[in-house]
């Protein structure tokens, strides 16, 4: 896990502060389109377009391509946001927390169900 | 005048809906968390609210980062739920109460808590499904006034601001003139972490002190800053500030009517917690 620093204290967590903010702001905005059907259509139609349109810098656009979830936190993604574009390929959070943690789904699962004991 | 009858507080995951839209309500995973509600209605039958005070946080629905407010107060007519990306059905509009929406906005914003007031706005699942969960039939027989509070974006209100909110909601909902039953409802948590390498984080440990102190203690959780609370309880968990907000609205002595706590709903322990105020 990252090293934690004095604005991002907590290990293996990026807080989405004023920074995250700012540097995702184009990022969540496209995620927050796709709210809209006919957005998420056209994303998918044409993703180069669509990421174009609402001025993903490059780090941004290299993430959306990778649907990485843990270079979209780096560029600035917000988890709230990102879950709309990881509805848009039907994934779901036991996907996404695999592929953050580098887990296979059912290790995963296997994680959450061990915080029972 | 009107009485807070109660509150009810709970998670709010996207899957629920998922789950209720499938009928999975008695499927082995599902069934653990399910079973939580149904002494919930039976204490709503016999309380028969008027109107349903609902804390929550906008997950990007009605709110952008454009405009991010720390609280919000609905003043509509009507709430709609609507499309949030990822396919979960939409339920039927809920009602509101301008009326009584504007005695709270005026009575919080006397006592120094600067609103931002909602004439139009869409509610999301965070709203939705602990209604659906009360209300299985999805035919609400409350009017309803939405809080939003912003658990999204750093820096969030903290702990100790949330429950003096919920301590002057409280204090607003009883000066108001109509004889009225309310429930105040607080929805989010418990502990979850969806982002990150710590993705799928859960502390029960925490989760169950913190429903404890939600009986016997409840300006616990105050005494952490909301990044302590993020250490604590996940990226997400934190959204436990909503219940904080709903348990402020209660006197300091409450009775502990149904809880339920189980691991895990999606990436997320889930709790549930109905208080009344002690006689």
């Amino acid at each position: 896990m990252p090293t934690p620093s004095r604005r991002q204290p907590v290990p293996g967590t990026t807080i989405f502060d004023s920074e995250q903010a700012r540097k995702g702001y184009a990022l969540n905005k496209m995620c927050y389109s796709f709210n809209d059907a006919a957005n998420r259509r056209a994303f998918l139609e044409n993703e180069d377009a669509y990421c174009t349109k609402y001025g993903l810098n490059a780090q941004q656009r290299e993430a959306i391509r990778n649907r990485n979830v843990l270079q979209l936190i780096e560029a600035g993604g917000n988890a709230y946001y990102l879950a709309k574009f990881a509805g848009i390929f039907g994934l779901d959070m036991q996907d996404i927390g695999a592929q953050q943690t580098g887990m296979t789904k059912e290790q995963f699962k296997a994680k959450l169900m061990a915080a029972r004991d | 005048m009107a009485k807070i009858v109660g509150t009810i507080t709970t998670s709010h995951v996207p899957a629920i809906g998922g789950a209720i839209a499938k009928g999975l309500q008695t499927d082995p995973y599902w069934k653990p968390f399910f079973d939580g509600f149904p002494p919930v209605r039976d204490w709503l039958a016999k309380v028969k609210p008027d109107v349903v005070v609902l804390v929550y946080n906008d997950h990007g629905l009605n709110f952008f980062l454009d405009k991010m407010p720390t609280f919000a107060v609905g003043a509509a007519p009507e709430y709609r739920n609507a499309d949030e990306g990822w396919g979960i059905p939409t339920v039927a509009p809920f009602k509101g109460d301008p009326e009584f929406s504007w005695h709270l906005i005026e009575s919080l914003v006397a006592e120094d808590f600067d609103l931002v007031t909602c004439q139009e706005m869409v509610v999301d699942h965070a709203f939705t499904l602990p209604m659906a969960l009360c209300w299985p039939d999805q035919n609400w027989p409350v009017r309803t006034v939405p809080v939003c509070v912003n658990t999204v974006q750093a820096p969030l209100p903290s702990a100790a601001r949330c429950y003096r909110l919920g301590q002057a909601i409280g204090r607003a909902i009883e000066s108001w003139p109509r004889d009225e039953r309310v429930v105040v409802m607080g929805t989010g948590g418990l502990s979850h972490q969806l982002d990150g390498q710590r993705a799928g984080f859960i502390n029960k440990k925490f989760d169950l002190d913190f429903m404890e102190s939600m009986v016997a203690d409840p300006a616990w959780a105050t005494k952490y800053s909301t990044v302590e609370l993020v250490e604590l309880s996940g990226t997400q968990g934190v959204e436990l500030l909503n219940w904080l907000v709903a348990r402020g609205t209660l006197p300091a002595k409450v009775r502990k009517q149904h809880a339920n706590y189980h691991i895990p709903i999606s990436n997320t322990a889930s709790g549930l917690m109905v208080l009344e105020p002690a006689a």
